[in-house]
């Protein structure tokens, strides 16, 4: 797919809502599946970016987060690429398992596989990609696995 | 994004007005334990005029959930729309939390 959309964030989580909501409203003109768009694609891409700017940059304000969104048939994709060391995306616990639920954290990640058909890191571990098909149904079909 | 602060008897009332993300979730934290530590120990989140929760928001609502619950006190959330239903349903947030439909039925037998 061709990149239609290139955004270029400062590491800043105030910058996170206008960012979702900007790429959401440029979506929302090739698509009629809003649910989907409006919950687990801006579900996932908020994920995404707030993971990018807490931990991959470690809120430092001089890293960028550069997202990348295509529109293809029926697809949408974004890739997230922070200027972190990167992480293993397994080593992140099941945050629904009984002994994890009460954790303050750990539940981005999970909402990103739920709610998406595709979540991939590259071997680093800095740049997410996440995909939605929008004729997948309900709101509730996602189940992306790392 | 705001949160409005309010008493019904001995339980406090606290209305999220638009998203409660990464960006607000300290406020709502910091203004929950501002009432906590004041004495109060029985506290309603409305979710009535809230568009979108992120992970971070249900991370602040578990955190203070227990610090509540440390004290005596008791957390209950109210009026989640079906988006932020799911989301609690699917992070199991939903056996963690008492959850009502409005404000009213939260604040019965409390």
């Amino acid at each position: 797919m061709d990149r239609d959309l290139v955004l270029e964030l400062s590491t800043d989580i105030q910058s996170i809502d206008s960012a979702v909501d900007y790429v959401l409203s440029r979506c929302a003109t090739c698509c009629d599946h809003a649910r989907r768009l409006n919950l687990n694609f801006k579900v996932g891409l908020t994920e995404a970016l707030s993971n990018a700017m807490l931990y991959g940059n470690a809120h430092d304000p001089s890293k960028r987060v550069v997202i990348e969104v295509s529109m293809g048939p029926g697809t949408l994709q974004a890739t997230i690429r922070d200027e972190g060391l990167g992480f293993d995306p397994t080593s992140i616990p099941d945050p629904t398992r009984p002994e994890n639920v009460s954790r303050p954290c750990g539940r981005g990640l999970f909402l990103m596989r739920q709610l998406l058909d595709e979540v991939s890191y590259n071997d680093l571990g800095n740049e997410v990609t996440l995909v939605l098909r929008l004729d997948s149904g309900s709101a509730l079909e996602g189940g992306a696995r790392a | 994004m705001s949160f409005q602060v309010s008493k019904n008897g001995d339980v406090t009332l606290v209305e999220v007005e638009g998203q409660l993300i990464v960006g607000n979730r300290q406020e709502l934290k910091q203004q929950v334990l501002e009432q906590l530590e004041g004495g109060d120990l029985k506290f309603i989140i409305d979710f009535a005029n809230t568009g979108y929760i992120d992970s971070s928001g249900l991370g602040v609502l578990v955190s203070l959930s227990k610090k509540i619950r440390e004290q005596g006190g008791e957390l209950r959330l109210s009026s989640l729309n079906e988006d932020l239903r799911t989301l609690f349903e699917l992070t199991k947030l939903d056996t963690l939390f008492r959850i009502a439909d409005d404000k009213r039925q939260a604040l019965e037998g409390f």
